[in-house]
């Protein structure tokens, strides 16, 4: 058996500027979530650079990614990503503790993280415990709490019924425009993308296939520049 | 992540999957007891031991003997270089005095020992009597006695031989009978009176000997060399009247020391007499000064591991000594070889436990794997995941060594109580033969803590290098 490399993500070059609302099109396997995973320092590319923030994911440290990962960006998953033996505000407080804030002050950023998302309720139950809706937005608050520059969100409404999947999105687009967040969102629903991304990307065999900006969302909101 | 954060994590860690957790700790508790059980075994005997024999008397004595004897000179090649006999120093009343002031040194006492002859019962009956310090009262040699040791160091009273409580009451067991036992032989005669006759030594410069309220004077008798002034004595006979307050169990073969006789007498009483010694005789050739002088002196000491440095001042004094210090010297060999050996069978259930944990751990890393993806995912390091393993393995380790500490602990006791049952049942009296020292407490806990996280550096770092882009992935 030869060993083969598989390029998941190949030959895309892409520039994000910060505040921007980015949308990943394309069918499984296009390499949409590989390429998430490479801006959130989850992977590193075998050549070629990722820059965030002036710095390339590519020559940082196991333990500098890790920083990356705390304090950069936040992530939202399909499958939530909860875990499970810890109840909402704990997994809502988790990545304090790997910052090490004290006991105190956690316990108030993370209600003020669940206030945000509208989760005021039931924050000593478990995961197991909650609603899809509730779990999305326990994960988001979890994304939120170290106030990130960029949110990373993979098929954030994959699981959820549609009713809860547009509250998720209102809620995604509100800390977009609110906090000026960059938001990069994975999904394969071209009309979820059309109707809250301000630019389309499609990938297809780890190829980019289509870049352009997304006309109806972006003239409901004013830009604000600055590039990543 | 901060050390109590660790803490909490892991300690939420270990209950969640509290069934497998409990038994792997458990195993270490198992490990920690028999380490435990085993230790304190070997420490208890060796304590026990050590007991025994400084109660005999034998290990934490000294003797000390004249170079003047001529029984040493033959000897003086390995008591050292030291100075001529005849210029050492006579082992008399102030030399002993020097001997008992030296550091770690309890007390020195003279051996006064003589035949005389008792009447009991209007019998006379003669044989060895010998004078005993008061710190004999715990010599084991009293261990099975009836009655009472002396009440005072100078009271008229007497400790009688097993053997010789026989001869008096004309009990004397015939070889190969069953012997009397000692309790019915003391019966009759405790509290009683027998009349000691002994032979007082009345320096010639003297003019009356000393009258104690019991002494009958029953005539003096000259019998030194009166051509030298300064070796002149003479020797009266008296008679005192004793009262029997002990028999004894230990045939005097077996009895060790001063204790070698079968009448044994408190020594401030026997000084008090000036009874004349077997060595008095031969000191009349010798320029013997006025106060009394020994044959030999006993010195127990402190601590048996001091023997040496007593024992090497008082020959720097002039003197020779005995001891057997050798002899406790292969027995402490012996018993750091026993506690290793212990040691190392006690360790063994703990090494079976050291795979458990790390069995325990491997196969947490399976089922948690998509947890450590999670922490790695919103910013947990290698180095935060690393750590939660070696505190999760940590903290079962100091449970299982807790626990391990109190069955070990009970699991001693009751081998304890059970071997005393059985010493019971043979007649002897209980032993305490296991004893749980504070180190030991502490020690088994941290090896136990050790061991654990030495079992964790495996689990742990496989978990820490796991991929977090796989284990989310893995459904």
């Amino acid at each position: 058996m030869g060993e083969s490399l598989i390029r998941a993500v190949d030959g895309i070059s892409i520039d994000v500027p910060a505040g921007e609302f980015v949308a990943l099109l394309g069918t499984s396997g296009s390499g949409k979530s590989s390429l998430l995973n490479l801006i959130a320092g989850l992977d590193r590319p075998t050549s070629g650079a990722v820059i965030v923030e002036g710095k390339d994911l590519a020559r940082l440290s196991r333990e500098d990614l890790a920083k990356h990962r705390l304090h950069t960006v936040g992530m939202v998953f399909q499958s939530f990503n909860l875990i499970p033996s810890m109840t909402v505000i704990e997994n809502v407080e988790l990545p304090l503790r790997f910052a090490e804030v004290e006991r105190g002050r956690r316990d108030a950023l993370a209600r003020d993280a669940l206030d945000k998302v509208g989760l005021g309720r039931r924050l000593n139950h478990r995961p197991s415990e909650l609603s899809g809706g509730e779990q999305q937005r326990t994960s988001l608050a979890r994304a939120l709490i170290n106030r990130p520059k960029l949110l990373l969100a993979d098929e954030p409404t994959g699981n959820l019924d549609s009713r809860t999947g547009t509250e998720i999105m209102n809620l995604i687009r509100a800390f977009n425009e609110s906090l000026g967040m960059t938001i990069v969102m994975v999904t394969h629903e071209q009309a979820l993308a059309g109707q809250y991304a301000e630019r389309l990307i499609s990938l297809a065999d780890g190829k980019l296939v289509d870049d352009q900006p997304n006309v109806a969302a972006t003239s409901t909101k004013s830009s604000t520049g600055g590039r990543a | 992540m901060k050390a109590y954060d660790l803490a909490e994590l892991a300690v939420r860690n270990l209950r969640e999957s509290v069934l497998r957790n409990s038994l792997t700790t458990i195993g270490i508790s198992v490990g920690v007891a028999s380490l435990v059980a085993m230790l304190s075994l070997g420490i208890g005997l060796q304590q026990m031991a050590t007991r025994r024999l400084v109660k005999s008397g034998l290990f934490d004595t000294v003797v000390v003997t004249s170079r003047r004897d001529l029984r040493n000179f033959n000897r003086g090649d390995d008591q050292g270089e030291g100075l001529d006999p005849a210029q050492s120093p006579a082992l008399d009343e102030p030399s002993r005095k020097k001997i008992e002031q030296l550091p770690n040194v309890v007390e020195a006492s003279p051996d006064l020992r003589f035949i005389t002859s008792f009447t009991y019962d209007d019998k006379p009956h003669l044989t060895m009597a010998a004078g005993i310090p008061p710190s004999y009262r715990t010599n084991d040699a009293f261990e099975g006695m009836q009655g009472n040791f002396f009440s005072s160091d100078d009271a008229h009273e007497v400790i009688l031989q097993k053997s010789f409580a026989a001869e008096l009451q004309g009990k004397t067991a015939k070889p190969g009978s069953d012997e009397v036992p000692v309790t019915e032989l003391a019966k009759p005669l405790l509290g009683k009176e027998m009349t000691m006759r002994y032979a007082e030594q009345v320096d010639g410069n003297r003019a009356d000997p000393p009258r104690t309220s019991n002494t009958e004077e029953k005539g003096a008798l000259e019998a030194a060399d009166a051509a030298s002034a300064a070796s002149t004595y003479s020797i009266v006979s008296h008679e005192l009247k004793l009262k029997v307050v002990g028999v004894t169990d230990l045939d005097p073969d077996s009895m060790r020391g001063p204790v070698r006789a079968r009448v044994l007498l408190p020594l401030k009483l026997l000084q008090s007499l000036h009874v004349v010694q077997p060595t008095a005789l031969r000191d009349t050739t010798q320029a013997t000064s006025k106060v009394p002088t020994y044959a030999t002196v006993s010195v127990r000491v402190k601590d048996p591991a001091k023997i040496q440095a007593v024992e090497d001042s008082i020959k720097k004094m002039g003197f020779n000594t005995f001891s057997m210090l050798d002899a406790t010297r292969s027995l402490r060999r012996f018993f750091t070889i026993l506690d290793l050996f212990l040691g190392i069978f006690g360790s063994l259930a703990l090494a079976v436990a050291s795979i458990g944990i790390v069995n325990t751990l491997v196969m947490a890393i399976l089922e948690r794997r998509r947890e450590i993806g999670i922490m790695k995912a919103i910013g947990g390091s290698d180095e935060d995941v690393r750590k939660l393993f070696f505190v999760e393995a940590g903290v079962m380790g100091l449970f299982g060594g807790a626990v391990g500490v109190a069955l070990g602990w009970t699991i001693g006791r009751i081998i304890n109580a059970g071997t005393n049952i059985y010493l019971r049942r043979q007649d002897l009296s209980p032993e305490q033969i296991w004893f749980v020292p504070w180190w030991l407490v502490i020690g088994a806990i941290v090896f136990a803590i050790v061991v654990s996280l030495i079992s964790g550096v495996y689990p742990a770092t496989r978990a820490s290098r796991l991929d977090p882009v796989q284990a989310l992935r893995y459904e």
